[in-house]
């Protein structure tokens, strides 16, 4: 959709037309709901997080401001809305990352030492992709959830404190952690020679 | 010198340029004599690269929603 387009689009949306509706709602339902299946393990809490996503969204287009295009506003609600439901889907008391986390000696020595990867040679792109997503499931939620929000649904540090309601540097640190503990759990399968 | 712990430790602020100068010295000298700190700072790199795979635009495009959904969400705007 070209900027004017968009523009009479979103006019169409805040005189309340129907048909307008109906398009937005067909045309970002499908990329919407790809996004809340990342946060959100079980079917049923994506699609309740895509609906509210789009209640929320139909209360606020009347402030919808021509500055920001209709797909990352929705990106943005939609991530909200599915922080939303995790956080009533946590699990209590949450699992350390610890475990997933490199260890290391004394000294300051890794216990396990470090070597090359080649994962184009050793997987194609659609192994690849699901060992990742595999990995980023087996971390715990404080921290998948970071690493979804920063590296996956590219939001920048300051966005990602806001949604989450922690400091900047909190969301540094627990970003460094998950992706240690990612590398940890890809290594295995992506180590040249493994 | 940088112990191999404390260079895991500083990778993220290393590669987001937010290293003081003296700590970005030490760190570049670790890479220079320490193979295994090389290995694992590629890894952790090619770890943000393969979480790009996941996003959308890099896989398959995203199916519709279902109709269901598309109905229900129409509906709750009826509702108001
Ligand atoms: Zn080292």
């Amino acid at each position: 959709m070209s900027d004017a387009d968009e523009r009479a689009f979103v006019e169409a949306l805040q005189s309340g037309d129907d048909a307008a509706y109906e398009k937005l709602v067909r045309e970002h339902s499908g990329r919407m709901l790809a996004v809340a299946r990342r946060f959100l393990r079980e079917e049923d809490d994506a699609r309740d997080a895509v609906q509210e996503a789009f209640v929320s969204a139909f209360r606020a287009i009347g402030n919808f401001e021509g500055g920001a295009r209709i797909s990352t506003w929705l990106h943005r609600i939609v991530v909200n809305a599915a922080l939303m439901k995790l956080r009533t889907r946590r699990r209590k008391p949450e699992e350390s990352i610890d475990e997933l986390l490199p260890h290391w000696k004394d000294d300051g020595h890794p216990e396990a030492t470090p070597g090359p990867w080649s994962p184009e040679r050793l997987l194609d792109r659609d192994q690849l992709r699901s060992l990742v997503a595999g990995g980023i499931d087996r971390l715990p939620d404080s921290y998948r959830e970071v690493i979804l929000l920063r590296d996956i649904e590219e939001l920048d540090t300051a966005e990602a404190a806001e949604m989450l309601g922690i400091s900047t540097n909190a969301v540094k640190t627990r970003l460094h952690r998950a992706r240690q503990a990612l590398r940890e759990t890809l290594d295995p399968a992506l180590r040249e020679d493994a | 010198m940088l112990t191999c712990r404390e260079f895991a430790d500083f990778i993220m602020a290393y590669l987001d340029g937010d290293l003081p100068e003296a700590q970005r010295e030490a760190f570049q000298e670790h890479i220079g004599i320490c193979p295994p700190c090389v290995h694992y700072l590629d890894s952790y790199k090619e770890t943000i690269r393969l979480g790009c795979l996941c996003r959308d635009g890099e896989g398959p495009p995203p199916e519709d929603a279902p109709e269901a959904l598309v109905e229900a969400i129409l509906a709750a705007r009826r509702k108001g």
